[in-house]
């Protein structure tokens, strides 16, 4: 069996280069790729092209390579929580694509199912829509959108096993399952790595043959973005 | 005229036992807190979660269990997780019964715009575009009128658009109103003490008026 097990993320990113196109998963700072954004940041890899919901924090997550200049161009359906983001885009160093949420999943999904497009309603008779072809069925319009193409699929889960099964927890799950399988090459970072037969087969969210390289990270930071409580009764 | 707190209350009122709801930022986040007694409701975070609970208790904060607002949150029994194209899938397929978002402007014809200012940062369009183009059901929570008195309830939206003819209700500070199939704000219910001649001056679209209107009560 191939070894899919590398020593850490300086490994898993080794072949990462500058102009590359990747796909980071997570929802806001939420189940993002903690150990693998740290390491592209050290590797100072440059015109990369991200495709991720948000682009993290001033200060974590994706927000650490845009500091930079390492993102060439964004791809994401909302950004708002980052200033140095909106400074680049403002001057337009930083070339950004809005795509709405659903559509972003979807191309990914497709990619990881082999379909070359999807037809969505989402942005039929918007900006969204411009330069695309939109596809009536039973009385509806639907807009054509492509599979994502990525060289490298980056995603965060719970625990793994050397045969490159996932399992993720709650809703750190968000976009990491159908970027796994999206990527022509997947890197996944786990918090805990097992060896093979000690994941319940039916349990398995993402199976391993869509992943390649996977380790075990190490200090986790899981930033909170907007940490809201209620006071005990 | 009606407080956030009092649209949220009044939009409560439209839900009905069984319904899956997705709630947006702002005040239809409120609504959650009015969802009428003995009635069970499942309320969906697109970012992959149905069966959203309360905020949880200090000391108890999950990093791994947001909800699509970013905020902490926690699950309830029944609760479940999926990954974001599943998410999506279930709107988009239309199982979820109720959609309720904020908007910056709405239009006779029930096009909403609620994403983007021309230039100002725009934030994106999160998952706007996909519920409104797939929901069966959207109600909007909005002001009637911005804080120079004009309208935001329009013959055309002048903002860009997230969706086209996809709006049927509407509850604003001053009225609930429907949006009819062949076009036009229908006034159903008023707030309290709101007459409306106000209401005409505060719509600049087709307000369509029709009989007595009452006030709108939110017991």
């Amino acid at each position: 069996m191939i070894n899919k097990v590398v020593s850490g993320a300086e490994e898993a990113i080794k072949d990462i280069s500058d102009g590359a196109t990747l796909m980071l998963g997570g929802f806001g700072l939420c189940g993002i790729p903690e150990n693998c954004i740290n390491a592209l940041v050290n590797k100072q890899v440059k015109n990369l092209t991200c495709i991720s919901n948000n682009a993290g924090v001033d200060d974590f997550g994706i927000g650490l390579m845009l500091k930079q200049r390492q993102v060439k161009k964004m791809i994401s359906s909302y950004v708002g929580e980052n200033a140095e983001f909106e400074r680049q885009l403002l001057s337009g160093e930083l070339e950004v694509d809005l795509i709405p949420q659903g559509t972003l999943a979807t191309r990914c999904l497709a990619a990881g199912y082999g379909m070359p497009a999807i037809f969505t309603p989402a942005g039929v008779g918007t900006e969204v829509a411009e330069g695309k072809e939109v596809r009536n069925f039973d009385g509806k319009d639907y807009l054509m959108e492509y599979a994502f193409d990525a060289d490298f699929a980056i995603v965060k889960a719970w625990k793994g096993d050397t045969a490159g099964n996932l399992i993720f927890r709650s809703t750190s799950r968000n976009f990491n399952p159908v970027m796994a399988m999206a990527g022509k090459v997947t890197i996944a970072e786990v918090e805990e790595l097992v060896e093979a037969g000690e994941l319940d087969p039916d349990y398995i969210h993402t199976p391993g043959i869509y992943v390649h390289r996977i380790f075990q990270g190490k200090d986790y930071e899981k930033r909170i973005e907007q940490r809201t409580v209620r006071k005990v009764q | 005229m009606f407080s956030k707190e009092e649209i949220a209350q009044r939009i409560a009122k439209e839900i009905k036992d069984g319904y899956y709801v997705n709630l947006g930022i702002g005040i239809p986040t409120l609504v959650a807190n009015y969802i009428p007694k003995g009635i069970n409701v499942v309320l969906q975070s697109e970012n992959g979660l149905l069966g959203m609970g309360p905020f949880p208790f200090e000391g108890e904060e999950d990093a791994d269990l947001i909800n699509a607002g970013k905020q902490t949150i926690t699950t309830l029994p029944g609760s479940s997780i999926f990954d974001s194209a599943m998410s999506f899938g279930m709107i988009r397929a239309q199982k979820v019964d109720l959609t309720i978002l904020g908007a910056m402007e709405v239009s006779e014809n029930g096009d909403i715009a609620n994403w983007k200012i021309p230039g100002k940062m725009v934030k994106g369009m999160g998952g706007a575009m996909d519920l409104v183009a797939s929901a069966k059901n959207i109600i909007v929570a909005m002001q009637h009128i911005n804080r120079a008195g004009e309208s935001k309830l329009l013959p055309k939206c002048t903002l860009p658009l997230t969706g086209v003819k996809c709006i049927k209700k509407i509850v604003t500070e001053l009225a609930v109103l429907d949006i009819l199939p062949e076009g036009g704000f229908k006034l159903l219910e008023r707030a309290p003490g709101v007459s409306i001649e106000f209401i005409q001056q505060s719509t600049a679209g087709r307000l369509v008026i029709e009989g007595e209107i009452p006030e709108m009560r939110l017991d």
